[in-house]
C-alpha cells in the first residue's frame, strides 16, 4: 500500500478544529454548567432547553443559522469585518465558532450532571471552612467530578471531529482551512475513490475506539483509585 | 452569648409547618438538639451555619450574624459543622482533608493524634470505615478553631461501642477548644453523657428546654420509674399473657391479665411504668423468739 499519496492534511484539520473548540467549550462551559448545578431560578429549565439545542437540531439547520449570523450581511458577521477584520464564515475562525454552538451541550451536560450529583454537604463543607465560591469550584467540586470532566472533554473532541453537516455548511471545503477528514471522505466517496475512502475511515474508527476505551480505562481506575468499590 | 431568634416557613415531612425558635445559649455550653424528624432540628442548625435563609435575628458575641435581610456569608461565620454523611473531600487525603481548611500542620496533626488517625493520614477518605470518617469528619470541623461547632446527627451511622468511644472523642476536644457545640441526638444515653442542656423540638418550636435529667426523665406523677418501648408480641401461656417488649436496646416481658391482653396489640408503641414497689414481708427473727 502507497502511503505517500496520502494526505493527511484533512486528519490534522480535524483534530485542530477539535482541540481548538474543545478548550474554548471548557472554558465557557464550566461556569454555566456549575451556575446551571447550583441556580434555583424557575427559568432554569428555559435556560436548559437553549443549552440542548444543538442535540435535536439538524446539523444543517444550526450551519444554516451559523452562517446566516456570521456573514458579512449579518449585524454581527459586519461588526468583526469592520472592527477586526475577521471574516466569520468559509475559514477555519468561522468552523470553531461554528464548532462551539454545534458541540455546546456536549461539554455543559457531563459538567452539569457532575456538579449535581456531587454531595451537596462537600460542597457546604467547603463554604464552612470559609472558602469561595471559586475556590469549591476548583479545588472541591471540579477533582472530584473528574469522570464526568473527561468525559465532557473527550465526547465534545469527538463529537467536533465527527461533525459534517456544520462544518460543510459554515466552512465549504477549502484544501488546508476547511477541508477536515469528514468532508474529506464525503468527497473521495463523490470521485468513487473508495481505496482512500476505505483508509480514511478506517483510521476515524480506529482512533474513536482508542479514545473511548481510554475514558472507560481511566474512569475505573479512578474509582479504585479512590477506594470506591467497582460496581 | 448566643441569641438566637429565627422563623422560617417550612415544608416538613408532614405538610407545611412554620420554624420558629427564640433562645439564648451560653458561651462554650454543649447544647443537644432533640425531636422527631421533621421537627426542624436540621434546617435549625443549617440556619445558624448560613446554609439556609430564614428570617429574624441572630447574634454571636455582639456580632450580628443575621439581621432581617442582611446575613453573614457562611465563609465568614467561624463555624465547624459535621455533617450526618461527614462529607470529606473524596479527592483529598485525610490529611489534606484537614489541611484544606487550614494550613497549621501542628494542629492538624494534633488533631489527628488526639483521635488515633495519625497512622492513616496519608489515605482517601473512600478506604475509611465509618467511624474512621466520622472522626475525620469532626477534626475537619474543628481545623478553623471554630467559636461554634455544630454536628449534626454525627453518631448515628455508628454502632453502641463506637459511638461511646466517639461521644468521649468529642467531649475531649469540645473542652479543649473551649467551642460551643450545639448537636443534634436522638439518643438519650449520648444527650446524658454530653450535654449540658437539651432543647426540645416538636413541629418547630420549643416544646421543652432543661438540664438533661430534667428533659430526658419521662415520669408523670407518683411513677417511680417509665420507660417507652415497642410491644413485638403478646405470648399466652395457661392463665396470664406475657407481653414481649423490645425497650431502647434490651427485650423484657411484661405479665398482663386477659383484660389488659385485648387493649394492645404487636406493634404499639407503650410505656412500662411502676407507680410503687410491692413491699415484701418476712418473719422478724429476733422478735418471734421474744
Amino acid at each position: 500500500m502507497d502511503w505517500s499519496t496520502l494526505d493527511f492534511g484533512p486528519f490534522l484539520l480535524s483534530f485542530k478544529l477539535a482541540g481548538v473548540t474543545t478548550a474554548i467549550l471548557f472554558i465557557i462551559a464550566l461556569p454555566i454548567s456549575w451556575w446551571l448545578s447550583q441556580t434555583k431560578t424557575r427559568y432554569k429549565p428555559v435556560i436548559e432547553a437553549v443549552v440542548s439545542l444543538p442535540i435535536v437540531l439538524p446539523p444543517s439547520v444550526l450551519g444554516f443559522y451559523v452562517l446566516f449570523a456570521l456573514s458579512q450581511n449579518s449585524p454581527v458577521g459586519a461588526f468583526f469585518e469592520d472592527h477586526f477584520g475577521i471574516k466569520l464564515v468559509f475559514n477555519f475562525t468561522g468552523l470553531v465558532v461554528a464548532s462551539c454552538f454545534y458541540s455546546f451541550p456536549f461539554m455543559v451536560q457531563p459538567l452539569q450532571s457532575g456538579f449535581e450529583n456531587l454531595n451537596r454537604h462537600m460542597i457546604e463543607a467547603s463554604y464552612v471552612a470559609g472558602k469561595s465560591k471559586l475556590n469549591t469550584l476548583l479545588n472541591v467540586a471540579l477533582p472530584n467530578i473528574k469522570p464526568a470532566l473527561l468525559s465532557g472533554l473527550i465526547i465534545t473532541f469527538a463529537h467536533t471531529v465527527g461533525e459534517f453537516g456544520v462544518v460543510l455548511m459554515v466552512g465549504g471545503s477549502i484544501p488546508g482551512e476547511t477541508k477536515v477528514a469528514s468532508v474529506a471522505i464525503y468527497e473521495m466517496v463523490e470521485v468513487m475513490d473508495y481505496r482512500s475512502a476505505h483508509l480514511y475511515s478506517a483510521m476515524m474508527l480506529l482512533i474513536s475506539f482508542s479514545v473511548l476505551l481510554g475514558v472507560y480505562l481511566f474512569n475505573r481506575q479512578h474509582k479504585r483509585h479512590l477506594g470506591w468499590r467497582d460496581d | 452569648m448566643i441569641e438566637i431568634a429565627v422563623r422560617k416557613a417550612l415544608i416538613g415531612s408532614n405538610g407545611p409547618m412554620k420554624l420558629n425558635v427564640s433562645l439564648e445559649i451560653a458561651e462554650k455550653s454543649f447544647v443537644t438538639l432533640a425531636g422527631e424528624s421533621g421537627s426542624g432540628k436540621t434546617t435549625l442548625l443549617r440556619i445558624l451555619a448560613g446554609l439556609e435563609k430564614a428570617e429574624g435575628t441572630i447574634t454571636v458575641s455582639g456580632k450580628k450574624w443575621l439581621a432581617g435581610p442582611r446575613s453573614l456569608p457562611t465563609q465568614k461565620r467561624e463555624i465547624g459543622f459535621v455533617f450526618q454523611d461527614y462529607a470529606l473531600f473524596d479527592n483529598m487525603t485525610i490529611l489534606n482533608n484537614l489541611l484544606f481548611v487550614n494550613k497549621e500542620k501542628a494542629l492538624a496533626d494534633h488533631l489527628l493524634d488526639l483521635t488515633q488517625l495519625s497512622e492513616m493520614k496519608n489515605r482517601y477518605p473512600g478506604t475509611l470505615s465509618g467511624g474512621q470518617k466520622q472522626r475525620v469528619a469532626l477534626c475537619r470541623a474543628l481545623m478553623n478553631r471554630p467559636k461554634i461547632l455544630l454536628m449534626d446527627e454525627p453518631l448515628s451511622a455508628l454502632d453502641p461501642a463506637m459511638r461511646s468511644k466517639l461521644q468521649h472523642d468529642i467531649l475531649k476536644l469540645h473542652r479543649e477548644f473551649g467551642t460551643t457545640t450545639l448537636m443534634i441526638s436522638h439518643d438519650p444515653s449520648e444527650i446524658y453523657h454530653l450535654a449540658d442542656r437539651v432543647i426540645l423540638l416538636d413541629h418547630g418550636e420549643i416544646q421543652n428546654d432543661g438540664a438533661p435529667k430534667e428533659v430526658l426523665l419521662h415520669v408523670k406523677g407518683s411513677q417511680k420509674f417509665s420507660l417507652t418501648g415497642e410491644l413485638l408480641e403478646i405470648i399466652q401461656a395457661d392463665v396470664i399473657h406475657i407481653a414481649i417488649i423490645a425497650i431502647g436496646q434490651q427485650i423484657v416481658e411484661v405479665v398482663l391479665d386477659e383484660a389488659e391482653s385485648r387493649l394492645f396489640k404487636a406493634g404499639d408503641t407503650i410505656e412500662v411504668s411502676t407507680k410503687a414497689f410491692a413491699p415484701t414481708i418476712s418473719k422478724a427473727k429476733d422478735k418471734v423468739q421474744r
